[in-house]
């Protein structure tokens, strides 16, 4: 009888850590295999997602799947995993580099509270790119870019995570024992889960200062930070959540045509703009013209222009209707042109300049016109039965100068603005805008 | 002008039925925001995420309200990176992916936009682009990021790039996109602009014409034995792509790899690599050139043209020959790689080229360097303004 043994499993591969002797990285490395193995992962069950550094390197030593990515971004890339395929277990392994230039993206997966386990490799220092000050490195502690000591108050990464939603945040060191159970326990954590694992880069933040496995006991200590399971939040992950909510929800996208009821013959192009106020409903008094022109048969084109704070200043519309199709959009001198309020009347100085003895301008009474060479209507809201209110007032004008003017067919207008939940309304002021006294 | 201003205060001119009744046409009130959802929709999009900004929200919005309802996932991100990283981290997993900003945000693609080069991601970008530099104005239209596209990310190698020209090319292209991403394993850009994206216009239904979008070229998941993730021989040749998820393990990097996708300074194997992503494209220009290439035999004037401003040139076009000049325009609808056969094709027997477009003539120099021989004439603007018809119809009188 022969003793076989059988080989450990494990999701290493048979290659030996490229890290620098007494690197802290190898054992944490270690504590995540073991985690993986003690889950009874199939290495295609998990995909490691490594960040830039010497951390950076470590997806090379699994079997599992791997995804190698850029600085700081490794969350972004496994959120995108974790949301196609949330039965994935997937795992980050990041330096305290990418907790700092990913910082937005520490923030945002704990408070979508995204199933993935965030692996943080933290040596206090770029250990990659010469010993650089981190966001982690504490006061005072020397490195090649903080000669005199650093100034900055390192980032608190379990506490940053944990009153922001994470599920499960731990803080320990690479030389505790438990590690592989709480890495574990992070992974089988439904929602975010972190953890903030303290180590030596014996390349550099140890040798500029003197830094031992002890000092990091007595720097937490100092800082006055604790380790261990610091914060959980019981809240739904991500993932699921989103599947969860989705399940009801309806497509809003659909082809809604505009039919061509009452061809109209219309001989050339014709540009109509309605200068007015945000809240003027001067967007849907336009659109009621491309609508009618398109009822006519004839091809329309509507630019809209306000300012970015949408409920103050101005708000002009310009109306292409055309015999033909429109390849070009741009309105450079209307035929019509309806000035409703100061606010418009202050964006109407190009066009009243390019308008000729054709154009006519449908202007409300008591606006201050320039001199223009077009034709001016007057519009008077105060003749009207009722007091128009200045939300209404942009499509009473507008009907007024599409009766008068024939831009295009009054009928096809009217039976465009009858429509729609708002139709009676409209049909109202379509009606009072045609009896507005002009003059 | 069709107004009788005469008659301007006494009642309606225009009663007149038109005395030969067409037949009833339906036509759809939309924009290229929405043909470009609904081409990405088509094409099986299933991942979008993205960050709100002028003038490509509306795209983004659209995609995170239908994508639930469809089984997909709509995500906005706490930035650009965020976004576009979680599109190649979905793409990877299976996913059809889409993102869409503008230039500022483009910005901010960048160096993913290197990854996706190098990890061989299929991804589509839409480009809505706005007037810059810098924060430029948002609500106004340009075609400023045509060479940013090309050259934004560390490295110089190619991507490609598309110009819809109307709001149904906005549809017809986008599903081209998706298609040319799953062929090439490459990002591949939909440039649309302000004007295009966000004017009103009435469309023909008929005129959104769907692309057939392929397949994944994916290895069986279920191989237990998959050849490695990434081959280089013949460089032209793109393989297969291996996705997380299925019964055996993947690699992806981001960083010069082997054909296991582990990290190498190997030279003849980086060597293999980078000629692989430059000839995967550049060896198959023919499936990628697209050109809509009005040409008359005569014409002593070639305008050139993409993107909204070849909407003017149309209209120059017809209103020229309507005189009688004779007078070839050609549309690019791939701007990246340059279609460089198509576009010395349509300069034959030409003497002069009219290159016309809404930046400080940044496509120009891609014609001239294929034009060497022939007068070549820039008509740019940079101040927000469309070129309208006239100017070119000026132009080639």
């Amino acid at each position: 009888m022969s003793l076989e043994l059988l080989p450990q499993p494990t999701l290493r591969t048979e290659s030996d850590y490229p890290f620098c002797p007494g690197c802290g990285h190898g054992p944490v490395l270690d504590a995540l295999n073991e985690a993986l193995v003690n889950l009874e992962l199939a290495p295609h069950e998990v995909v490691i997602v490594s960040d830039i550094g010497c951390s950076g390197l470590s997806d090379q030593y699994f079997t599992t799947s791997a995804f190698h990515g850029l600085h700081g971004r490794s969350i972004t890339y496994a959120t995108g995993i974790k949301l196609i395929r949330p039965d994935l277990t997937v795992v980050v392994i990041m330096g305290d580099g990418g907790t700092g230039i990913g910082g937005a993206h520490l923030l945002s997966a704990a408070r979508r509270n995204i199933g993935i386990t965030v692996l943080v490799l933290n040596n206090f220092n770029f250990g990659m790119t010469g010993g650089q000050h981190s966001t982690t490195t504490p006061e005072g502690f020397l490195t090649p870019t903080t000669p005199a000591g650093n100034l900055e108050h390192p980032l608190d990464i379990c506490a940053t995570v944990g009153v922001n939603g994470a599920a499960y945040s731990y803080r320990g060191t690479s030389f505790d024992d438990d590690l592989p159970d709480r890495i574990a326990e992070g992974i089988t954590t439904a929602g975010f889960a972190i953890l903030d694992v303290w180590d030596l880069c014996t390349a550099y933040f140890v040798r500029n200062n003197k830094f031992s496995r002890r000092q990091i006991d007595s720097t937490m200590e100092a800082l006055g930070l604790e380790s261990g399971v610091l914060y959980r939040n019981d809240r739904p992950e991500f993932a699921s959540a989103y599947r969860k909510l989705a399940e009801g929800q309806h497509p809003g996208l659909r082809v809604k045509t505009v039919e061509s009821a009452a061809p109209v013959l219309l001989d050339t192009r014709r540009h109509l703009v309605v200068a007015g106020s945000a809240g003027g409903r001067v967007r849907s008094a336009a659109r009621l013209v491309s609508l009618a022109a398109m009822r006519s048969g004839w091809w329309s084109a509507q630019r809209d222009d306000y300012p970015i704070t949408v409920k103050s200043g101005h708000s002009v519309s310009e109306v292409i209707i055309s015999p033909d199709e429109i390849h070009y959009s741009g309105v450079d001198k209307p035929d019509v042109l309806v000035v409703v309020s100061d606010d418009g009347l202050g964006k109407s100085g190009p066009y009243l300049e390019s308008m000729d003895s054709g154009g006519v301008v449908y202007a409300a009474a008591g606006l201050d016109l320039p001199r223009t060479e077009a034709k001016v209507v007057t519009v008077d809201p105060a003749s009207a039965e009722t007091r128009i209110p200045s939300a209404s007032l942009a499509l009473a004008m507008v009907a007024s100068a599409i009766h008068h003017t024939g831009l295009v067919s009054f009928e096809s207008f009217e039976a465009t603005a009858g429509e729609g939940s708002f139709g009676d309304k409209n049909l109202e002021l379509v009606a009072v805008g045609t009896s507005l006294a002009t003059s | 002008m069709p107004v009788d201003w005469e008659t301007a205060t006494r009642g309606p001119t225009i009663t007149e039925t038109a005395s030969i009744q067409r037949e009833t046409i339906q036509r759809e009130f939309t924009d290229g925001a929405t043909a470009i959802v609904r081409g990405a929709l088509d094409a099986g999009c299933d991942f979008f995420a993205g960050y709100p900004i002028t003038p490509a929200s509306p795209i983004l919005m659209m995609m995170l309200r239908d994508l639930p309802a469809r089984g997909g996932v709509g995500m906005q991100g706490e930035d650009e990176i965020a976004s576009i990283g979680m599109c190649i981290g979905a793409a990877m997993t299976g996913a059809r992916v889409m993102t869409a900003s503008a230039g500022p945000g483009l910005s901010l693609y960048s160096e993913n936009i290197g990854m996706a080069i190098m990890g061989e991601v299929p991804i589509v970008i839409v480009d809505v682009q706005r007037l810059g530099p810098s924060t430029g104005a948002a609500t106004t239209t340009a075609q400023g990021d045509v060479q940013f596209v090309r050259w934004g990310t560390a490295g110089g190698f190619p991507i490609i790039a598309l110009a819809p020209s109307t709001v149904a090319e906005c549809y017809t292209l986008t599903m081209k996109a998706f298609d040319l991403a799953e062929r090439f394993r490459c990002p591949v850009f939909v440039m649309a602009d302000k004007e295009l994206a966000l004017t009103m216009r009435s469309v023909d239904p008929s005129r959104y014409m769907p692309v057939d979008v392929r397949d994944r070229d994916v290895v069986d998941p279920a191989d237990t034995n998959p050849p490695p993730e990434y081959r280089y021989d013949p460089p032209e040749d793109v393989v297969p792509i291996q996705l997380f998820g299925g019964s055996h393990p993947v690699r992806f990097t981001g960083s010069t790899h082997d054909q296991q996708a582990f990290i190498t300074k190997k030279p003849s194997i980086v060597g293999a690599l980078n000629d692989h992503l430059i000839r995967k494209i550049t060896d198959h220009l023919d499936e990628i050139s697209m050109v809509d290439a009005d040409l008359d035999d005569a014409a002593e004037t070639l305008l050139i043209s993409y993107g909204v401003t070849a909407g003017s040139m149309r209209e120059a076009v017809v209103a020229a020959r309507a005189e009688g000049t004779r007078v070839s325009a050609l549309t690019i609808h791939s701007l990246w790689p340059v279609p460089e056969p198509a576009i010395m094709s349509a300069a034959i027997g030409v003497s002069r080229v009219v290159v016309a477009e809404l930046n400080p003539g940044l496509y120009t120099r891609e014609i001239e360097r294929v034009l060497p021989h022939v007068e070549i004439l820039s008509i740019a603007r940079t101040d927000g303004v469309l070129i309208s018809p006239d100017q070119l119809h000026e132009v080639i009188k």
